[in-house]
């Protein structure tokens, strides 16, 4: 029971981690209708780029953690963000009224474009990263097994949470959210009452990609290392989240990306830590084909 | 109101023309714009660069210069691209080829691929002492053969495959490990790497029936993944990354290449050269490819090549038209597999030596890359697309870290020059009264 409680806690952190990448995933497939497959690629560079400022604003002589993680939260926002719409500039919105299979090559080509940049930018080896936040609570203990809390676990929830609550008023308050909403809807319709549809495009994939940004950087503080590869399997499975919590529900990515980061948790404690992603991409499979629409997904209606 | 007679297509385009002239103050800010996004881009990512140092503490040293010059570069890189804009003017699409066009495609049509084939088949007596050539001619024809059997299933029926590579996999390891094993030839490995590689193929078929578009590329993503992490993790029958070495070569139906008696060399009479296996194997794949093309070629003209295409163009219809998708889905699926199946077994023949790196998501994005890039349902624009690429990437060989790198910026800049790939017609097999070509666009890219 101690052990579940352990693995429990790992495995939503690990699932707010997923959940914020797969929110891009799902926002730019409602909108778009395309996968972006180049977004776990982003996420990789949101860690790297949380790195290397990390790096500087230490060798500058910052003591204070909050305000060096405050910085770097921000910094590697703004940057990464801009990759978000660099992307969708470069080599989505040439392509926007192509064939549909245009964009999706495109899409891998650039995530290609992003694993190989930052491989020969930074070089191919592990970083790692002395822990940053350290220290924790003990909640429970019993012959000889402690069930830890800490303070990076609570960090990551909580900025989840924080992100989550001011994601869901922007989407369901604001002049922009009201505009994605209408473009998801219909693009024809939405651009003909006045709203501009390639800057809310432009302005998901800038969301999408901040997002993802912070997941890097939590996944930097979290693991203590990045490297140029992560983006690939991480990417692939925040997707496997956004699908099985319904594609185009947000709601539904985030519920999805706990119950992935649950699975593989729970399959790495119990059965083996070789088959976790193996396990992570079975349950894609089997949600596709079992419930094409996800838990908290709108059935699609085929039209002739 | 305006007159409705349409102007001449010619005087609009000069009216066009000369209208917009050279904007320098505009280009000169889009290109600055650029450039700082360029500067903030990059400012991190290549103007600072860190390794782990000696103590295993991460240290970072500034690199200035090369963001300057990147900075630079794109600068001026996004002004060329303003002025060929500039240049080139508004580009219209042309949905029915002219016939003048029409004429010289069709010639080029008939005689290229003869042309490509006698070539072919007279490389490996051209080029009998330059082994480098042979074997680059060895590579882009299992690519080549990759890419018509992936054809199938993406070109002809529609069904889009990122796992691809899976099957090839399937086929190299079938060979690798019934030949380790159990000392079975490589004639008779290779159809029984082909069926596994199609029972396989059905194997995925199945879940994925009702899936579609993109839904349907990332299971087979997931699929091709869990094929290739499985290989890694079974150490015990697959060698786990270690990989299988030491696969016998193939042997002339049964005479064997070598400088032993009983070796082709001893037998004809002649000075043994390790080139007689080389040569050997050009043709055996040339031989596989050909299969696969010849094989393709009939199916399309059979019910259920057509069926295939059919269900590429609209599936409900098909349904609506007594076509059982389920079988005709399921027969796609595994004649793409059972032909990279072959390529595997042929792969692991060629190595001697087969590991899971071999097998990587990269070769199948390469694969529907080369399938894509050929226009998707030509068999001559896949042969095409595959000596561009292969010859491509092997133009970056010495450039090992750049190769991946120039291979994505390629497929995003190709798609947005031809979306449609290289080959922008079709001959459809199905016509009233004479056979003539349409432009791609009309092709539909099946969900």
């Amino acid at each position: 029971m101690d052990y579940f409680a352990q693995q429990l806690i790992n495995g939503i952190v690990l699932g707010s981690i997923y959940g914020l990448i797969a929110i891009g995933y799902t926002m730019v497939y409602g909108i778009v209708g395309m996968i972006n497959f180049a977004h776990g690629d982003v996420f990789m560079i949101g860690g790297f780029i949380a790195l290397i400022s990390f790096l500087i604003l230490v060798s500058l002589g910052l003591t204070f953690v909050p305000v060096i993680l405050l910085i770097v939260l921000l910094v590697s926002m703004a940057i990464t963000a801009l990759y978000g719409w660099t992307v969708e500039r470069i080599a989505y919105r040439p392509l926007r009224h192509s064939f549909r299979l245009a964009p999706m090559l495109s899409a891998i080509g650039m995530s290609f474009v992003l694993m190989n940049y930052s491989q020969v930018a930074q070089g191919a080896r592990v970083k790692p990263v002395p822990p940053i936040i350290t220290g924790g609570y003990t909640l429970y203990e019993a012959d000889g097994f402690v069930v830890r809390l800490s303070n990076i676990q609570i960090i990551v929830v909580i900025t989840t949470v924080v992100l989550l609550a001011i994601f869901t008023w922007l989407v369901a308050k604001t002049r922009l959210g009201r505009d994605m909403r209408a473009c998801e809807q219909d693009q024809t319709m939405a651009a003909l009452l006045g709203v501009d549809v390639d800057r809310t495009i432009s302005m998901t994939f800038v969301i999408g990609a901040a997002l993802a940004s912070v997941a890097g950087m939590m996944y930097l503080l979290y693991y203590g290392l990045v490297d140029f590869f992560m983006g690939f399997v991480a990417g692939i499975k925040a997707f496997t989240a956004a699908v099985l919590g319904g594609i185009g529900s947000l709601p539904g990515a985030m519920l999805g990306g706990l119950l992935i980061g649950l699975i593989e948790t729970l399959w790495s404690a119990y059965f083996s830590v070789e088959y976790k992603d193996v396990a992570a991409f079975s349950i894609l499979i089997i949600v596709l084909i079992f419930l094409p629409t996800g838990l908290l997904g709108r059935p699609e209606v085929e039209k002739v | 109101m305006a007159p409705l007679t349409p102007a001449p297509a010619a005087a609009a385009t000069a009216a066009a023309a000369k209208k917009r002239g050279l904007d320098v103050a505009f280009i000169f800010k889009k290109s600055l714009i650029s450039a700082l996004v360029a500067l903030v881009l990059f400012s991190l990512m290549i103007g600072v660069r860190t390794e782990a140092g000696p103590t295993g503490q991460l240290i970072y040293w500034t690199r200035f210069g090369d963001l300057a010059a990147m900075v630079g570069a794109v600068f001026a890189g996004s002004i060329v691209v303003e002025l060929l804009r500039w240049w080139w003017g508004p580009v219209g699409t042309v949905h029915s080829v002219g016939p003048k066009v029409q004429g010289a495609l069709s010639f080029a049509g008939r005689v290229l691929p003869p042309l490509m084939l006698g070539f072919t088949f007279l490389m490996p007596v051209i080029f009998y002492d330059q082994r480098y050539i042979l074997d680059l001619g060895i590579l882009v024809l299992t690519y080549v053969m990759l890419g018509w059997g992936l054809n199938v299933v993406v070109g002809l029926a529609g069904l889009l495959d990122l796992g691809y590579v899976a099957f090839y996999a399937v086929g190299a390891y079938s060979y690798a490990l019934l030949a380790t094993n159990f000392g079975l030839s490589f004639w008779v490995c290779l159809p029984l790497a082909g069926i596994l590689a199609a029972f396989w193929g059905v194997l995925l078929g199945f879940p994925v029936l009702r899936l579609r578009g993109d839904y349907l590329a990332i299971v087979t993503l997931a699929f091709g993944e869990i094929i290739r992490l499985v290989i890694i993790n079974w150490q015990s029958l697959t060698g786990g990354p270690n990989g299988i070495s030491g696969i016998p070569r193939p042997t002339m139906f049964g005479i064997p290449l070598t400088p032993a008696e009983d070796g082709l060399a001893a037998r004809l009479g002649i000075e043994f050269s390790p080139t007689h296996r080389i040569v050997f194997l050009f043709y055996l794949i040339l031989a596989l490819a050909l299969l696969t093309n010849w094989v393709t070629i009939r199916l399309r003209r059979l019910p259920i090549g057509r069926a295939w295409e059919a269900l590429r163009e609209d599936e409900v219809a098909c349904r609506a038209l007594g076509i059982n998708t389920t079988t005709t889905k399921l027969t796609a699926f595994a004649t793409g597999a059972m032909f990279g199946g072959f390529a595997g077994a042929f792969f692991a023949t060629r190595q001697g030596f087969i590991s899971p790196e071999s097998f990587t998501f990269q070769e199948s994005a390469l694969v529907l890359a080369i399938v894509v890039l050929g226009g998707m349902g030509s068999q001559l624009g896949v042969a095409l697309a595959a000596v561009a690429m292969i010859g491509g990437f092997e133009l970056f060989r010495g450039l090992d870290q750049y190769r991946m790198l120039v291979f994505g910026l390629a497929m995003v800049l190709l798609m947005i020059w031809r979306p449609r790939g290289l080959i922008g017609h079709r001959a459809p097999t199905v016509f009233l009264e004479q056979s003539r070509a349409i432009s791609s666009d009309l092709v539909k890219e099946g969900r």
